[in-house]
């Protein structure tokens, strides 16, 4: 039995988030929705066409090109940012001076705006006047990011390593700063070596920290748009031009609206299974063990 | 198995020690005894922890040397030590099953895997912990993990001393008396040196055959319980052990007596040693003070009266000094007014908080 008065000013105190989610949110995502199953001319002339738009983008040969790389290219990214920036936490000074200077030059990349990163790339990889791509030039290595698929693969690569390693490299240092000190002291007294200090008691305690490390990269690298474009422009050829570049080649370039907006959705989607997945799989083996 | 000499050791957690208040831990000299079972007992930051990490290796002292057997270890590592050392909080590895944990120092030092299996089985059946050996470490009860961290040092044989630092703290009270108890078993059975780090003095006084009570990074005194209560050699023993702590009042001497807020009090120490430096006080204990309705003994008022239970306690004034007095429980206090008599046998002389030895003493042996 509920003797609780019922109040509805509680939906007063609620009403601006519920606004604000709506607006930000709910509205938008509809609107896409919306797109997604018309057609139109311009004029504002719409013409339903159900899930035309959906079964024609899921059968096209452009979208699974474009999933495919956008796939190996976070696959590449986490299997390089991921151990490396483990490492890199392991290895920081725990106390002294030492910390606020590694704090410092991990923190720089992460504060520089996304398309300054993408120019500082362009021009360092650049054969005539970049300092990587002319000191490979050097080498006698036949390196040109505008004309070779695998040069530009590895510029974006090395691009987003250097980029977002030390966010990784951050979050861990942070659950490596968080074991209490008696833990050394007792794997020393156990006679550990420094391979089992890592393996039994770092890497457990850096679970949760690396559980979201993994989960924001993988995001963040599979919505990878603004670096990309400005150092390729999704070329040479297509090779470099993952989804959200596609996206916007179509719904920009082409204005496709109807198109664009079904794969706008159906990416969406995807990101949001793949990190469920993540997040699932992670937190299971947490609770397991 | 060892008998550990601690000579001349002095540690400072500053690079540069300027004077001797820098000092973590002041020179001290100590023989910790093959096969005892002592108890450092003294407030939190007074040195205790510093000087267990010291004879495990993990801080190397300042000054000084550690011997085992004679042998400097001074500068050996902690894994090379055969220390075994449990910490305040239970230190376990999560991924690990009991087993595999209590394995954990032979599997590193390369003992073979039925060994490890024999010794394994032998330490979970001496601390109860052979049903839980299968799972995981992770989300046990905190006495089991203390437990496994216990385990740990005992499975190896050549373990010289087991060093245990606070280590009942997060365990539930009426599992501590159970976990000392088994602690203390272990130690008979097994003939390994215990040091036992505390600040609670009922832990210390029931585990250890020998207390060193520490102050502010000085060894204060060296005994057995019974010692520490009637013979306290600082006043910080006196007041530290013991519920309540010992009585210290400031006085001065004359002629080979204490005078005591105006009174004069019959101290031995006080007429053999003269002339007496530094701040002067005696000490008495509240069970060794007498109350009386009437009859001999200083005036004193009452203030107040808590019954404990077992006795009483009664808060005093001899004029102005306030004093403790243990009275029996079924004795009747009547009226705010009485006279205290001091046991002569149990009242002792303090120059700058140290006992000054009545004449003929020969000193406890430490």
């Amino acid at each position: 039995m509920n003797l609780k008065p019922v109040n509805n000013k509680a939906w007063w105190m609620v009403l601006p988030v519920v606004v604000l989610v709506a607006f930000s949110a709910v509205i938008p995502l509809m609107t896409v929705v919306n797109y997604s199953v018309q057609d139109t001319f311009g004029n504002n002339v719409f013409s339903w066409v159900g899930t035309d738009w959906y079964r024609d983008l899921l059968r096209s040969e452009r979208f699974h090109d474009a999933l495919g790389r956008q796939f190996l290219f976070s696959a590449i990214v986490l299997l390089i940012e991921v151990p490396l920036g483990i490492a890199l936490a392991v290895a920081m000074p725990r106390r002294g001076w030492g910390v606020a200077v590694c704090m410092v030059t991990f923190a720089l990349p992460l504060l520089i705006p996304w398309n300054v990163v993408g120019t500082i790339w362009q021009v360092f990889g650049r054969v005539d006047i970049g300092l990587l791509g002319h000191t490979l030039r050097n080498f006698g290595i036949d390196y040109n990011y505008t004309q070779d698929p695998l040069a530009a693969w590895f510029t974006v690569i090395i691009m987003d390593v250097w980029h977002w390693t030390s966010l990784v490299v951050l979050l861990c240092y942070a659950g490596l700063q968080a074991i209490p000190e008696q833990f050394y002291a007792a794997a020393r007294i156990d006679g550990a070596s420094r391979w089992a200090v890592f393996r039994y008691i770092q890497l457990p305690r850096m679970r949760r920290v690396l559980l979201i490390a993994i989960l924001l990269r993988f995001m963040d690298s599979f919505m990878i748009y603004t670096e990309p474009f400005v150092v390729t422009g999704g070329g040479p050829g297509n090779s470099t031009t993952f989804l959200s570049i596609d996206l916007v080649k179509q719904a920009v370039g082409s204005f496709d609206i109807g198109p664009a907006a079904a794969m706008s959705i159906v990416y969406f989607l995807i990101i949001l299974l793949l990190s469920w997945v993540f997040y699932t799989v992670m937190t299971s083996t947490r609770e397991r063990s | 198995m060892a008998r550990i000499t601690l000579e001349n050791i002095a540690h400072s957690y500053r690079p540069k020690p300027n004077g001797l208040d820098d000092y973590a831990l002041k020179p001290l000299n100590h023989l910790w005894e093959h096969g005892g079972a002592y108890a450092l007992l003294g407030p939190s930051g007074c040195g205790k922890t510093t000087l267990l990490n010291v004879i495990s290796g993990l801080v190397t002292p300042s000054q000084g040397r550690v011997l085992f057997d004679g042998n400097d270890v001074t500068l050996l590592p902690t894994e090379k030590r055969n220390i075994a050392q449990v910490f305040q909080f239970p230190v376990i590895y999560d991924t690990m099953t009991v087993y595999e944990n209590l394995a954990f120092p032979l599997k590193n030092r390369g003992v073979a895997r039925h060994e490890i299996d024999r010794r394994v089985r032998e330490v979970a059946r001496m601390l109860d912990l052979e049903a839980s050996l299968a799972r995981k470490a992770h989300g046990l009860t905190a006495d089991a993990k203390q437990k496994i961290s216990v385990g740990r040092g005992l499975v190896r044989v050549d373990v010289n001393a087991i060093l245990f630092d606070e280590p009942l703290t997060v365990i539930d009270p009426h599992l501590k008396w159970q976990l000392r108890s088994q602690l203390k078993q272990l130690h008979h059975d097994l003939d390994i040196t215990m040091v036992y780090v505390t600040h609670d003095q009922t832990e210390a006084l029931t585990f250890a055959d020998k207390v060193i009570v520490m102050f502010q990074g000085e060894v204060v005194q060296v005994g057995v319980p019974q010692e520490l209560f009637e013979h306290p050699r600082h006043t910080f023993v006196g007041y530290f052990i013991g519920s309540p702590g010992m009585n210290v009042v400031p006085c001065t001497v004359e002629d080979g007596h204490a005078i005591v807020a105006g009174h004069r009090v019959a101290v031995k120490a006080a007429a053999a040693r003269t002339p007496l430096q530094g701040k002067l006080e005696i000490g008495i204990r509240p069970e060794f003070i007498a109350l009386s309705g009437n009859g001999a003994g200083l005036p004193v008022r009452i203030r107040r009266v808590s019954d404990l239970g077992r006795y009483k306690i009664a808060d005093v004034e001899l004029r102005d000094v306030p004093l403790k007095v243990m009275v029996s429980e079924r004795a009747v206090i009547d009226g705010d007014q009485a006279r205290i008599v001091f046991d002569p046998l149990h009242l002792h002389l303090y120059a700058d908080g140290h006992i000054v030895e009545e004449p003929g003493f020969e000193g406890a042996p430490s």
